[in-house]
């Protein structure tokens, strides 16, 4: 394991990307922004403003052409994705298909699959936490969608980096579920307090568990602040004219399944 | 996504390309060597005899083109027409069975229908009115290239067929479009669509068809390049000649390949069976009866040889055949030969694969570089090499420095393995591609790579369409008849090297008997293959 996980295993790591910037074809993306330490940041912004370019500079799925990535003020910008602070959970495609429920979730201990007792012991813990007791020797197919999400999230628990990158893992459930979804993750970050990047496009989300928030647009963070200034009337302007009229802004009207 | 230079799946892939760069270069270097040492020799070589087989290779092609082709477009529209009748789905397996099928057993099954002392003879001699002289020279070759080439036109052909949206077809029922105006405005466009691709592929077939013409071609005058290199090598021991055939073989595929891509061919053919969309035209009685005696002569034309082959075969005293100790030896030799150059191939394939992917992968949008051009494309190269050029090369080259017939099963293993590499990538590519799509990120994020990645997320997902590359592999190389005919002997011997030699001592209820044993197990081969492969997509 390496040096940055054992500094914020405990604790969150705060994320700083450096004048980073980043290209792919046409569209181009300068990120300068930091991410409070042990926060859960909602990102949002219409589709094709960067949101998960960003998460995956962050990640390291992407490499910036220019710029630093700093997690817990180290420049992770050598690294592998697997050797940074991160743990990050995608809309789909989360688990290995023909992998039982316990396998996937004990990738996170050893990618090799070779577990201790100890290891044993933190994936049943880690499953009981997110609710799927029980379930362990499941293949994801004989899972719900929200159920699969659970064994993502059962992973990042063993995993416990300080980093947790959220890329609208739930967009592609009902609303009660969502909820509940959230509401996991919020207890998980009560729990560890690893700093969450949440990406999604459904205001009432970044509501509902979001303490900061970040507004993209054009490539660009457009405006950072507190959650709850942002759904005031004082809320940044171009963020207001995303939300459109309505309650909170109608701004799910945008989205709900954007292809990742 | 970044990968790094040292992502072992491009070691692997660059490893893959540099033993089929060892393979095609070893037998070019061959071909210099002796060329170099009798450059008159090699340009005496052009000599009336040269051109004569010259223009027979290219002629005999051409003409089996036209007749696979043509009658394949009529065919496959009939099928198309009449997406449900009973046995459908039978013919359109039956026209897979003659890729299967190795080119020595079906030119045994065309002689045992056709041939001077055929099912058929009697019938043919009552008719023309003299003694039925036998299908060799030009007509033989031509039947069997037909026999071989119509069924896979067919296939190809309603493959394009299927591509017609159902909504074009409703539209068209809804015009009220009979059949001559819905075939030139909506099944023409397609079918001429494909027509080049598929008459390039098939022209290809037949130019660098050894086994065909040489079991089925009659002498001098019906004689190919490929052929006249054997002769050359085996026969005349004529070094400097064979270097002169194989170089004008190799400019002929060269050309015909370069004008193929050109034509944006397909040059692998695909063993998938296409399925039948519904269709809303309904056909008059006249053109339903047209299209049954269409379906009905396809049907008995690839189905009679194959009727042949078992009933010649069972014909065969096969009690004896099974114990006799050459049998014996050959069938051990083919299948421990087949299971290495198949499992040599599936390695190679899946380098090339894994490493394509990884490079695009790592270059993101930009432009690719000539390495990912090379694991692209690499495996095409055994198109503009055909196996007998490939092992001419090789055996001009370890003469002078060993004995030839000692590396005979190295030969055979490394030839039949890079040249089913083209069929195993297309069984494998999709579905590691899919599974890239699906696991890369993940792979990275949880640090899952090289063997780790190979045996817990790879190998579970690539098992099925592996199986299928290495099936279908397996039952190329058993049933080649290309290096081994070069590089044979006494002491190594395959199954259709043996069928060769029966065949030419004139036991020909032995060679009947053992082109059913390989005919079988080639057919059982393929069949796996195909419903490994189809498991995978459902």
């Amino acid at each position: 394991m390496t040096s940055a996980r054992k500094a914020g295993a405990e604790k969150g790591a705060a994320v700083r990307l450096e004048q980073v910037s980043f290209s792919y074809g046409e569209t181009s993306f300068v990120f300068d922004v930091e991410f409070a330490a042990s926060k859960i940041t909602a990102i949002m912004g219409p589709s094709g403003s960067g949101k998960s370019t960003l998460l995956n500079l962050v990640a390291g799925f992407e490499t910036p052409r220019s710029g630093r990535v700093l997690i817990g003020g180290a420049d992770v910008g050598a690294e592998p994705p697997s050797a940074r602070p991160v743990s990050m959970v995608f809309q789909e495609n989360n688990l290995f298909a023909h992998l039982s429920v316990e396998r996937n979730v004990g990738l996170g201990r050893s990618p090799s699959l070779r577990l201790t007792a100890a290891d044993h012991a933190a994936v049943a813990e880690a499953l009981k936490r997110v609710g799927l007791a029980g379930k362990e020797q499941r293949l994801p197919r004989e899972l719900s969608g929200g159920e699969r999400q659970r064994v993502a999230l059962a992973r990042v628990l063993v995993r416990d980096r300080p980093v947790l990158l959220l890329d609208e893992p739930f967009a592609s459930l009902g609303p009660a579920l969502r909820d509940d979804m959230l509401d996991l993750v919020a207890g998980v970050h009560v729990e560890r307090g690893m700093t969450v990047l949440f990406v999604t496009h459904q205001p009432e989300d970044a509501r509902r568990i979001g303490q900061n928030m970040a507004f993209l647009d054009n490539g660009t963070v457009a405006a950072t602040g507190v959650a709850a200034d942002f759904f005031d009337r004082s809320g940044p302007e171009a963020f207001r004219r995303y939300l459109g009229a309505g309650p909170f802004g109608d701004g799910s009207r945008d989205v709900a399944r954007k292809r990742t | 996504m970044p990968v790094r230079s040292t992502d072992p799946r491009v070691t692997a892939g660059v490893i893959a390309l540099a033993v089929i760069a060892l393979l095609i270069g070893g037998a070019f270097a061959g071909l210099v060597v002796e060329g170099a040492r009798d450059p008159s020799g090699a340009a005496s070589a052009f000599d009336p005899y040269l051109l004569r087989v010259v223009r027979f290779t290219l002629w005999q092609a051409l003409l089996s083109t036209l007749l696979s082709v043509v009658p394949a477009l009529f065919v496959a529209r009939a099928l198309s027409r009449h997406p449900r009748f009973f046995g459908r789905g039978f013919i359109l397996q039956l026209f897979t069975v003659p890729l299967a099928l190795p080119a020595i057993v079906a030119a045994l099954g065309i002689l045992a229908l056709y041939g001077r002392a055929g099912y058929f003879a009697g019938i043919l001699s009552q008719v023309s009115g003299q003694s039925w002289p036998g299908i060799y020279g030009l007509s033989g070759i031509l039947v069997a290239h037909v026999f071989f080439n119509l069924p896979l036109s067919v296939r190809l052909f309603l493959e394009a067929l299927g591509t017609v949206p159902a909504d074009q077809w409703r539209l068209a029922s809804q015009l009220g479009m009979g059949a001559r105006p819905a075939f030139r405005l909506i099944e023409w466009p397609v079918l001429r669509a494909a027509l080049p691709g598929v008459a390039g592929l098939v022209f290809m077939l037949c130019i660098t068809s050894f086994t065909i013409v040489l079991t089925l071609g009659g002498g001098p005058a019906a004689t190919t390049l490929e052929v006249a290199i054997y002769q050359a090598l085996r026969f005349d021991f004529d070094p400097a000649r064979a270097v002169t055939l194989t170089l004008l073989q190799i400019g002929l595929t060269f050309v015909v390949v370069l004008a193929l891509m050109r034509l944006g061919a397909n040059t692998v053919g695909d063993a998938n069976l296409p399925v039948a969309p519904r269709r809303y035209l309904s056909a008059g009685a006249a053109e339903t009866s047209l299209n049954a005696l269409l379906i009905i002569a396809a049907l008995l034309f690839v189905a009679g040889p194959m009727a042949a082959t078992v009933a010649s075969g069972l014909g065969a005293d096969l009690g004896r055949l099974a114990g006799e100790s050459a049998v014996r030896q050959a069938t051990l030799t083919s299948a421990v030969l087949a299971l290495l150059a198949a499992l040599l191939s599936v390695a190679l394939s899946l380098s090339l694969i894994m490493a394509r992917r990884a490079l695009a992968l790592s270059r993101g949008i930009g432009a690719r570089t000539l390495l990912e051009h090379a694991t692209d494309t690499g495996a095409g190269f055994v198109l503009v090499v055909p196996p007998i050029v490939i092992g001419a090369g090789w055996f001009l080259l370890l003469r002078t420095v060993s004995d030839v017939f000692a590396i005979a099963p190295v030969m055979v293993v490394a030839v039949n393995a890079v040249m089913a590499m083209p069929f195993a990538i297309r069984a494998v590519r999709p579905a590691y591609d899919a599974a890239s799509e699906r696991h890369e990120r993940l792979c990275a994020q949880l640090g899952i790579s090289g063997w780790n990645r190979l045996r817990l997320v790879d190998w579970p997902s690539l098992r099925r369409p592996l199986a299928t590359g290495f099936a279908f592999a397996m039952a190329l190389s058993l049933g080649d008849l290309g290096v081994i005919a070069l590089f044979g002997s006494d002491s190594v011997q395959t199954l259709p090297y043996l069928l060769l030699a029966r065949m030419g001592s004139y036991r020909t209820a032995d060679a009947a008997g053992l082109a059913l044993l390989l005919g079988f197990v080639c057919l059982a081969l393929v069949l796996a293959a195909d419903w490994l492969g189809r498991g995978e997509r459902t």
